[in-house]
């Protein structure tokens, strides 16, 4: 902070030397490839110019899990190699000790800028241990055309949406297009699952799945409905093959014209009106829908955080890049220029930004209303608890198991695997 | 020599084994304790475990079994005396030549349940009445990670056996002829006998490739229960759950499984390891 002012002030003295340069360089891992990366070089040059020092970029491996791995041999090692790590949301419980505490380098104004539910998932037993850089949510994408054309509306519960898709599908089928399905969704056994099942079970007040004080609260009634409300889905509404999609087959069947309702990420926006789309202009994107009318409107927290390793030699100079990056002047270049999604709620009305991405009015909502999957509660052992649901879940989805039986054997699992609920 | 081995091959080995006892993490990779025979125990109380134990164990017997076979057709056809021969070897090596996890997504893509070529063609032959989702349904899943094996690793085998069929003596089958033996004789009495060792040879090679396979599952299903080989189930609890010393019990459990597969097989198969005959 001391030194920004300082850098404020030399700027305003107009002098005619250049700036000191402080010169730290300061190694920077931001994953992502084409757009996402050059977003991210842009931002981190732009700080380097500004404070005089310099960024080095690695680009860590492709796979989350490969990342992972790789960032906590890197960080058990105590190695001072990469100074700010773009994380994903649910590891902060498995990495949050390796981190600085950002909380009082941001001060509490900045904190407040930020999603409540995106801090939360940043904060590990009270140290905000990462900053909040981009959101994600799933939202559901629905044919605006179908749904005049067979005179629904856009549907507020799952319910709706099945009657909806279940006709539309029928109707469809009967005018010639026997490829068309109702709803497309992520229903491989992966991460991708847990997220789509734990969007029907909250919605449906059902929790989710370990609270935060670490119960384990799977085991319920509304749980049981959700998912065999999903299972039956299978088949119907959705193709069979739903249970080896991940986001990418989703969106390929969507995009050609041949479903009515996708689940996705807000990035399948721009793509879904891409030139070469057979859908282009035709789809808008809206909340996901409620578990029956008591149910909410909700969906998981996606997301990516920005941390400062605990081993930097150059602390300062990384908490400043991780802080001008997660900033809300640089979040608003970041959706301005590439559609990406802010975790500062002000940047959903800015005039700018909504006339760059008018899409984003939609996604508001849904933002505001994610919940976070239990990577807090589970600590080191979120990915392994993800593992075990999504696995039972896909036991469910394919019929071998029953719903209201699975979940007594699931929780089981999941007390082992936490030790009797001390996770 | 033995520096050498000692240095790429064991000391890995016995580190993998050395963890297996331990419960490290990917965090404590120095800072870990012992707990015996803690992680074998839990192992053999998995369920999914010895899932994945069978899983492997069906697939390796059926696609080494399918691929034994028809690497014997094809080698017998290509050691026939056919115009274009070379042309043919080359081309059944294609198949081998593609790195698996590019085949394994191409046939991903071939049996999708609405785009695939593959329903395609089976409904346009009236095969089946509707799309299947091949990839998905528990009951398709295995068969089909099979089948994908069957189509690359068969060249394989049939090069291996050609080889062997080229190097038999001519005067043999010239003397069967003149004595007017069946074909069909000439070939259990004559040709099996004498390309056994190779067979067997091909066939243990093929049997410890199957037994450790990752990447086909990996590829075409992830880390769905219903197809997941050992060798997934070690990456998964050594990567994404970090559990270095339960991965590394996994792994080591599947070394032996392939040692006592060796063992088995040079002691009941005969199979001569060393040089020639």
């Amino acid at each position: 902070m001391a030194r920004r002012c300082a850098l404020l002030m030399a700027g305003m003295l107009t002098a005619a030397s250049a700036l000191p340069a402080a010169g730290a360089t300061v190694t920077l891992a931001c994953s992502g490839l084409g757009i996402s990366f050059d977003l991210c070089r842009d931002g981190a040059q732009e700080w380097a110019r500004r404070s005089g020092n310099e960024v080095r970029f690695v680009s860590p491996p492709k796979g989350a899990s490969e990342q992972l791995a790789l960032y906590q041999q890197l960080l058990a090692a105590g190695s001072p190699d990469i100074d700010v790590f773009q994380i994903d949301v649910v590891w902060p419980g498995i990495l949050g000790n390796y981190f600085i505490d950002l909380k009082d380098r941001a001060g509490p104004d900045v904190v407040r800028q930020h999603l409540p539910a995106m801090i939360e998932a940043a904060t590990v037993k009270g140290r905000l241990v990462a900053m909040p850089w981009f959101a994600d949510a799933g939202v559901l994408y629905a044919r605006k055309d179908l749904l005049g054309a067979h005179g629904r509306p856009v549907p507020q519960t799952w319910e709706e949406l099945q009657d909806t898709a279940a006709m539309i599908q029928r109707a469809e089928r009967a005018a010639g297009r026997d490829r068309m399905w109702g709803y497309v969704w992520q229903g491989r056994a992966y991460e991708g699952l847990t997220v789509n099942a734990l969007e029907w079970i909250a919605s449906r007040n059902g929790g989710t799945i370990v609270a935060p004080d670490g119960a384990i609260t799977i085991d319920n009634p509304r749980a049981a409905e959700a998912l065999a409300m999903a299972r039956g889905w299978v088949g119907s509404i959705s193709p069979p093959g739903v249970l080896n999609y991940m986001e990418e087959e989703a969106r390929g069947v969507f995009q050609s014209g041949n479903a009515v309702f996708m689940r996705n990420w807000p990035y399948a926006w721009t793509l879904v009106n891409a030139a070469d789309s057979a859908v282009g202009g035709r789809v808008a994107v809206v909340p996901l829908p409620k578990g029956g009318p008591d149910g909410r409107h909700t969906s998981t927290l996606g997301g990516q955080l920005l941390a400062v390793s605990k081993f930097s030699a150059h602390a300062d100079e990384a908490a400043d890049l991780a802080l001008h990056l997660t900033g809300l002047a640089e979040q608003k270049r970041r959706a301005i220029h590439g559609a990406s999604n802010p975790t500062i709620p002000a940047l959903y009305e800015d005039a700018e930004v909504v006339a760059a991405n008018p899409f984003f009015a939609e996604l508001a909502e849904s933002i505001a209303n994610a919940v976070n999957r239990p990577a807090q509660a589970t600590g080191m052992r979120y990915n392994q608890v993800s593992a075990e649901f999504y696995a039972n879940v896909h036991e469910v989805l394919t019929g071998r198991q029953d719903a209201k039986a699975m979940l007594p054997d699931l929780k089981e699992a999941l007390v082992r695997i936490s030790r009797g609920g001390r996770w | 020599m033995l520096i050498v081995l000692a240095g790429v091959a064991g000391w890995p080995l016995f580190r993998t084994v050395f963890f297996s006892f331990t419960d490290a993490t990917l965090a404590t990779l120095d800072g870990f304790q012992g707990v015996g025979l803690d992680n074998y125990l839990w192992l053999m109380r998995d369920p999914v475990w010895w899932r994945a134990v069978w899983n492997t164990l069906v697939f390796t017997v059926v696609s080494v079994g399918i691929e034994t076979a028809l690497g014997l057709g094809i080698a017998l056809i290509l050691n026939a005396h056919l115009p274009g021969r070379g042309l043919l070897r080359a081309a059944v090596l294609i198949p081998w030549a593609i790195p698996t996890v590019v085949s394994a997504q191409m046939w991903g893509w071939m049996f999708h349940d609405l785009y695939g070529v593959v329903n395609a063609i089976l409904m346009g032959l009236g095969l089946i009445a509707e799309p299947r989702a091949w990839t998905a349904d528990p009951d398709l899943a295995l068969p089909v990670v099979i089948a994908v094996d069957v189509w690359k690793s068969t060249p394989f085998m049939a090069l291996l056996i050609l080889a062997a069929l080229q190097m038999l003596p001519r005067d043999l089958y010239e003397a069967a002829r003149v004595d007017g033996v069946h074909p069909v004789t000439v070939f259990f009495r004559i040709t099996l006998p004498l390309i056994r060792p190779a067979l067997m040879v091909a066939v243990l090679f093929r049997t410890l490739d199957a037994l450790r396979v990752f990447d086909l599952m990996y590829v075409l299903t992830g880390n769905s229960r219903s197809t997941m080989s050992m060798s997934v189930y070690a990456r998964q609890y050594l990567i994404d759950f970090q559990d270095v010393g339960y991965g590394s019990a996994a792994a080591t459990v599947l070394v032996l499984v392939l040692a006592v597969a060796t063992v088995l097989a040079v002691t009941f198969g005969r199979v001569r390891v060393d040089a020639g005959r």
